[in-house]
């Protein structure tokens, strides 16, 4: 945010007559540019990933904050950028008070995430983050801020800027963008965030039952589909629960790179509204098996250690995609059906 | 003192499960380059006596609502370490509640020791006596760090579960020595832990944080004595 490159406060249009459209990006093109557009064409279509230059607004509309009338976009975002705008001067506004020990927490976590990303490392961006959260927290008072939810504003901020700065290049460049744009990003990334949590929100309540149902349900499911792994692991009492609480609580974040995330994320909107919580179970499943012959080799404190940093870092977008079709296999033969998970 | 650990089961004499628990925003945790999500596990290999000891160690560093996960791991625990940060008044506060879960969902008997960050408050170690536990000053002035919590919280688990069987099987029983250094060592001033200090430019620090401390050698830090009371 800092050279002096001008860039409009509009979002970028996607249409200019740059490069030809694969037939992929036609079909996104004509199906946003429909008066009504379908959604369950919407999620078919995004569910193998959406082209970047689409993503920031079917993510908007796919995760429910922009109604899919096409006529009405405009005046929504109108409304919710005017709502947000009251919201931080209620709580950043002179006459604030605000809950210092959330306050505390959230501004000790923000430079602690995604630290490794230049964008996330800007003065600017990390004042945008600990409002939105902060914002987030307070209005909902069940859950309160708890940690990892830092980590789910990052995708939204990433793409929903990407609207802005498409033309540039890489949105981890510093470039000027008027305050207006960035007004724009936050606000969105704070409704697209309040979605995302109010459909996982068991997850981060008192005694976090969203995250420990999840996990049974893991179990349940790898007692299907790899039984021996499941054996092995109790006989070196490793509990699931032991590595796989923070793949629940962070949505994988942390096991993959922010770009594999936002693919992974075209996927889970594209599923219906659970698939942060459903079908994230089976990707965690589904994740835990692609290691299973290297686990089965290795004791206790081992393969723990492994799962605590399970070796991605050569995974391409395609293993990703491979990990994501898994978990759509055993989801269609389980779910739904809990006679599969009883044991014979 | 080795870290690490080498596959095999055979690097080592004796196994040593810990708990870290304590409030968020702990030096340590804070400085960290990432958040702890509910729990992390690390291991440390030392040496105590000629033994090799292989600790265990699973940290809790992270939000109290992460509490409910962490409580399932207190019953395996050998040894507790029960962190707070003395710049943060509720984070004191707050040990009451810890030392409560601590009995609620600990093994009877659990070694603990009590671990604070910079403080020379008769307060903190009237705390610590209260409920019996050891006490560790964490100072800017001397340059100890949590290792040091590590390999005291260890001498006392040894003592308690190794050694006793050892006086069992005809070994010797462990030394007046070993002792009178564990005494002291509870009594010691350090630096506060997993990073740097506020006022680290205080002359007489031995090493920078983070460097291990020589096992079973004789406390160096002229503070010792001056905060023993």
């Amino acid at each position: 945010m800092l050279n002096e490159r001008p860039v409009s406060d509009e979002p970028a249009k996607s249409d200019s007559a740059s490069v030809v459209d694969s037939p992929r990006e036609q079909r996104f093109e004509s199906l946003l540019s429909s008066p009504t557009i379908s959604i369950d064409s919407l999620r078919g279509l995004s569910w193998k990933g959406i082209p970047p230059q689409y993503r920031p607004k079917v993510w908007k509309i796919l995760i429910g904050y922009l109604p899919n009338v096409l006529d009405r976009h405009a005046g929504t975002i109108e409304r919710k950028h005017a709502e947000y705008r009251e919201i931080v001067e209620q709580h950043f506004g002179p006459d604030a008070r605000r809950d210092e020990a959330i306050m505390h927490q959230i501004a000790i976590d923000v430079p602690r995430t995604a630290p490794n990303l230049a964008l996330f490392r800007n003065a600017i961006v990390r004042e945008a983050l600990a409002r939105i959260l902060y914002c987030w927290s307070i209005r909902r008072p069940a859950s309160g801020y708890v940690q990892g939810i830092n980590d789910l504003v990052t995708p939204f901020y990433d793409v929903f800027l990407s609207e802005y700065i498409s033309a540039i290049g890489s949105p981890s460049t510093t470039v000027s963008l008027p305050e207006n744009a960035l007004f724009k990003v936050e606000a969105d990334s704070f409704w697209c965030l309040s979605k995302l949590l109010d459909s996982i929100q068991d997850n981060y309540t008192f005694n976090q039952t969203g995250i420990s149902r999840q996990i049974s349900r893991m179990k349940d499911i790898l007692t299907r589909t790899d039984p021996k792994l499941l054996i092995h692991l109790d006989k070196q009492e490793v509990s699931l629960l032991q590595f796989a609480f923070r793949w629940v609580n962070c949505l994988l974040m942390r096991e993959f790179p922010l770009h594999m995330i936002i693919r992974m994320w075209d996927t889970y909107l594209s599923e219906d509204e659970n698939g942060f919580s459903e079908f994230h179970t089976y990707v965690c499943a589904a994740f835990l098996s692609k290691w299973s012959s290297e686990l089965q080799k290795l004791e206790f404190q081992d393969i723990i250690l492994f799962l605590q940093n399970p070796p991605t870092d050569t995974w391409s977008l395609t293993d990703l995609e491979v990990l994501l079709s898994e978990a759509f296999v055993w989801k269609s033969l389980f779910h739904g059906s809990s006679g599969h998970f009883q044991k014979t | 003192m080795a870290t690490g650990f080498a596959a095999g089961k055979t690097n080592y004499d004796h196994l040593i499960k810990l708990l870290l628990i304590g409030d968020s925003g702990r030096e340590g945790e804070r400085l960290s380059f990432i958040t702890t999500i509910g729990i992390d596990f690390k291991i440390r290999t030392i040496s105590l006596d000629g033994k090799r000891i292989k600790l265990q160690i699973w940290d809790t560093a992270g939000q109290e609502r992460f509490r409910t996960i962490t409580n399932a791991y207190y019953r395996g625990a050998m040894g507790i370490l029960l962190v707070y940060d003395v710049t943060d008044e509720r984070s004191f506060n707050n040990v009451r509640n810890w030392i409560r879960n601590t009995e609620q969902f600990a093994s009877e008997g659990v070694d603990k020791i009590l671990v604070g960050n910079k403080c020379d408050m008769a307060e903190k170690r009237a705390l610590a006596d209260e409920y019996g536990l050891s006490f560790l000053e964490t100072s800017a002035k001397a340059n100890v760090n949590v290792e040091e919590a590590f390999m005291m919280l260890a001498r006392d688990i040894k003592k308690r579960l190794i050694d006793t069987q050892n006086v069992v099987s005809n070994k010797p029983p462990p030394t007046v020595s070993l002792e009178s250094d564990s005494t002291i060592g509870r009594l010691r001033s350090a630096c506060c832990w997993g990073g740097t200090c506020e006022d680290s430019s205080t002359a007489g620090s031995t090493g920078p944080a983070g460097s291990t401390v020589p096992v079973g050698s004789t406390p160096q830090s002229p503070q010792s004595t001056q905060s023993a009371h």
